[in-house]
């Protein structure tokens, strides 16, 4: 049962829920609704009007159906609610709510596309009985990009305040006044003589209400809780280790169950003998998976035991064996038939590129995500129904694979997204999904839990691309004259949508993402993209095509600066014409004190804007007897509007320390199809010890809200390549840079 | 042949091979889910309970080896209602993102303030570099362990 349904079957008031307003529509058919998903969990006679505020005798839960990773987006999209409500925080709940498709994100498809405030009508015309949308619809609910808080900041406060009005009516129903005289206050209606109605109270009357089409939002001077730093509803939990993550699920009866898959990811198992492992006590049964085995057990370290009693022969890998031969397939990609798109061409680059010309190659390896939590997932499949419990950033895919697989109609699946001991986009993908699947029906009736050994998580992901660059450039009277960038990489949307059955769309834009839209004004200007085929499966990684551009098109610049003698933030300022982007700049300048570096350390600053943020930081080194040391980092990004400071400083700081990790030591490479790297010893995030202290900031000059996820890790590679050149003279053009450097 | 040890103070008795690692007799054994798998190996420290008081690796401890001993997960070490001056510190700091390595990192940070009441930067450092945080928390890790250490001094 889901947390939806226990929470209306255990406490509905009168057996009604109450009220929200919500802006679900599709922007391809913005007309038609989608079923209300709530209503398919209430008792009979009940009402949920509107997908993201219900209300029982116990309080306030928001629907906040956005994968939390840690990225502490619960918390906000619940506030945007809050704020509307009037209600208290330490009031509030958070649930995220079953998959559907009313919980689409319009921002990840079509950014800034305005809802059409005359269509919230269709609420009131469209409850009945309702479960999933049609599954050509499926998989919109995503959670990627950073655009949670962009998708959801009119939608979650027009639900806040569509409930609000209609609480506010149902007071004044009761009370026989007029709407007008009354306030709502501390998670109450207020009368003018004082009287306290709780929203408990009118949420049977609130839900037969008539919610207004465009209830009126609270203006930005009038907020209490946005804008301030809120403790986060999941911080409890997570210090006390009662938050329960998809590892953590405990059904009755439940077994245990690991997998083992070719090592060549995606290639086929032609053969396998677990006779050892099946007579190992505590394993109960050896199921083949896709491309492998799992074992199913009575715990988790039989079943990953068992799995190492079996011998396989596996299919070859279906890309090249070695990193070496991949990385020969992107040398020769820089070619027109590989050429994949040139969305920026200014000026006459050719003309321009005579003289003294920069010629630069850069490169960047494979990288695992490495969530903290492995990949993992329980199901349950009984009566005719599958239950999926499972972190994931689409759970509406996992609504597609699973009647794909079961041949279950949607409405007979149930899926339940839990917090994620990390995402990073590799929660994007459904292999596990669709393994645990195929073990739930193997063992129909009993509920069975999948977990991933680190070494299975580690050399089976979506890797972020191996990528190239190559540079052409003049400077002259210190400034860039002329930026030829090539850039060329495996496509993930190529990969991804291949994983899925589906084919190439167009050109792949995050192969050119945040290089080509680059707030510089250099008069001649162009960026190409380039597509090899895909080689190992690659994936959305934290900022995605803009954890290896930011490193290519910043790094180059900061060279630039250098042949023109002219201060490298000096360098990029100078031609910036983006006056948010402009600030962030002036900012790490300001709060580093740019220029007066302490003696024996040398800085170097990076510039990114990725997913409409300006992010600049600067990174300070130093040298000492065990080699490099980080001493000191600075960040400052614009995000238009800042919902909660501290919240959004912590994904800075750590998205940060994510792009370190890779910079200095993160490499995936390939022998004989295989991953090989396999656990933290190998690929191994940076530690405490190696993190500086970083101070950020953050700033409110964009025009628009933008989400925070991603935009801190592309500016860190680059930022400290150009600092340990600062010290050094050592220009890095590969990563990971301790191929080439001591770090202390 | 089933061992017996005290976890979070209660006596325990577990049927379960002797050389499963104590991490999985705590989770799947005991249901105890607040210690987390995070590598298997002792490379990331998501695993960490006391043993006899200190901090220790229980994918690293056989059941065999942890029998007779006493066990404190974080569990074990204070809930939301009554909390450990660490978690106190935790929760003040917001430190944790995804948390899923924190319970580690808690009973990391609780067994070096047991040990040294007032770390310096460096014994911060070199205690708590066992443990991995892939969403980055270090800088507030640092300053919830110094909070911490504030709070214990006055409790």
């Amino acid at each position: 049962m889901s947390r939806i349904g226990t929470i209306a079957r255990r406490s509905f008031l009168l057996g009604s829920a109450a009220v929200a307003g919500g802006v679900v529509f599709g922007w391809w058919t913005y007309t038609t609704p989608y079923p209300n998903p709530l209503e398919a969990d209430l008792p009979p006679g009940t009402a949920a009007l509107t997908p993201y505020v219900l209300i029982d005798a116990t309080g306030v839960t928001v629907i906040t159906p956005r994968a939390e990773m840690g990225q502490g987006i619960h918390s906000t999209l619940a506030a945007l609610v809050a704020e509307e409500m009037d209600l208290p925080w330490d009031q509030v709940r958070t649930a995220h709510g079953p998959a559907s498709n009313a919980y689409y994100n319009a921002v990840i498809m079509e950014e800034g596309l305005p809802f059409p405030a005359t269509e919230t009508g269709w609420l009131a015309e469209t409850l009945r009985s309702a479960t999933h949308i049609p599954t050509k619809f499926l998989g919109f609910q995503i959670t990627g990009g950073s655009s949670s808080v962009p998708d959801g900041f009119e939608k979650m406060r027009l639900a806040g305040a569509a409930a609000r009005a209609a609480l506010v009516t149902a007071a004044a129903n009761r009370l026989g006044l007029d709407p007008t005289t009354l306030r709502t206050e501390g998670g109450a209606v207020i009368a003018p003589d004082g009287t306290r109605l709780p929203y408990t109270d009118l949420a049977a009357d609130a839900a037969s209400v008539r919610l207004p089409d465009r209830p009126a939002l609270k203006p930005k001077a009038n907020w209490t809780l946005l804008g301030t730093s809120l403790p986060r509803t999941d911080m409890v939990a997570k210090s006390t280790g009662t938050e329960t993550f998809t590892i953590d699920i405990r059904l009755p009866g439940m077994l245990y169950a690991s997998v083992r898959t070719n090592p060549g990811i995606g290639g086929a198992m032609t053969g396998f003998d677990a006779s050892a492992a099946e007579t190992m006590p505590g394993v109960t049964r050896i199921v083949p998976v896709e491309n492998g085995v799992a074992v199913i057990a009575t715990n988790t370290w039989t079943a990953m035991q068992a799995l190492d009693a079996i011998t396989f022969d596996w299919a070859p890998a279906p890309y090249p064996a070695t990193t070496a031969e991949m990385q020969a397939a992107l040398a020769a990609a820089f070619t027109p038939d590989m050429q994949d798109s040139r969305q920026r061409d200014d000026g006459d680059v050719d003309a321009a590129l005579s003289g003294d010309v920069f010629e630069a190659e850069y490169t960047v390896p494979y990288l695992a995500h490495a969530t903290m939590e492995p990949m993992g997932a329980a199901a349950l499949l009984k009566d005719g129904r599958l239950t999926v419990w499972a972190g994931h950033q689409l759970p509406t895919m996992i609504l597609t694979e699973a009647t794909r697989l079961t041949g279950l109609p949607p409405e007979a699946v149930e899926v339940h997204t839990l917090p994620m001991g990390g995402g990073f986009g590799r929660r994007a993908e459904t292999d596990f999904i669709r393994q645990v699947i195929t073990i739930a029906q193997a063992i129909e009736g009993t509920p069975v839990l999948l977990t991933w050994s680190r070494e299975q998580d580690m050399a089976h992901d979506g890797y972020r691309p191996m990528a190239m660059a190559r540079v052409r450039a003049t400077v002259a009277e210190g400034m860039v004259q002329a930026m030829d960038l090539s850039l060329a990489a495996t496509s993930v949307v190529e990969s991804q949508v291949g994983r899925l059955g589906w084919s190439m769309p167009g050109p792949d834009g995050t192969i050119v993402q945040a290089a080509w839209d680059q707030p510089y004004a250099f008069p001649n200007y162009r960026v190409t993209g380039y597509r090899p085929p895909v080689m190992a499966p690659v994936g959305s990684w934290r900022s995605v095509g803009a954890s290896q551009n930011a490193f290519f098109q910043d790094s180059a610049i900061d060279e630039l600066s250098y042949l023109a003698a002219t201060d490298p933030l000096l360098f990029r300022l100078r031609q910036m014409t983006h006056l948010p982007s402009i600030k962030v700049l002036e900012a790490v300048a300001e709060m580093s004190d740019w220029g007066s570096t302490p003696a024996g350390r040398a800085r170097g600053v990076a510039f990114c804007l990725s997913f409409g943020v300006p992010a600049a930081q600067v990174i300070e080194v130093a040298q000492t007897p065990g080699g490099i040391r980080l001493t000191n980092a600075w960040a400052a990004v614009d995000v238009g509007t800042a919902l909660d400071p501290r919240n959004i400083e912590a994904q800075v700081s750590g998205a940060m320390v994510y792009g370190l990790s890779a910079a200095i030591r993160g490499e995936i490479t390939f022998e004989a199809g295989a991953a090989q790297q396999l656990n933290f010893w190998d690929y191994e995030p940076l530690r405490l010890r190696e993190v500086p202290p970083i101070a950020v900031r953050v700033l409110e000059n964009g025009e628009k809200i933008r989400g925070i996820g991603e935009p801190g890790t592309p500016p860190a590679a680059p930022a400290l390549a150009n600092a340990i050149f600062a010290l050094t003279g050592q220009r890095i053009r590969t990563l990971p840079m301790n191929k080439v450097v001591t770090f202390a | 042949m089933p061992f017996t040890l005290t976890v979070n103070g209660e006596s325990r008795t577990l049927d379960l091979p002797g050389d499963m690692p104590l991490l999985w007799a705590l989770r799947d054994g005991l249901d105890l889910t607040g210690t987390k798998y995070g590598c298997g190996v002792a490379a990331c420290g998501a695993c960490t309970v006391h043993v006899d008081g200190a901090a220790a690796r229980s994918c690293q401890v056989t059941l065999a080896d942890a029998a007779g001993t006493r066990v404190t997960t974080i569990e074990g070490l204070g809930t939301p209602d009554a909390l450990h001056a660490v978690q106190q510190a935790w929760i003040a700091g917001q430190v944790a993102q995804c948390g899923y390595c924190q319970s580690g990192q808690i009973m990391q940070a609780a067994a070096l303030l047991s040990a040294t009441p007032l770390p310096t930067d460096d014994e911060i450092d070199e205690a708590m570099s066992g443990n991995l945080c892939r969403c980055g928390t270090y800088p507030r890790i640092r300053a919830a362990i110094r909070d911490a250490a504030r709070r214990l001094q006055e409790a």
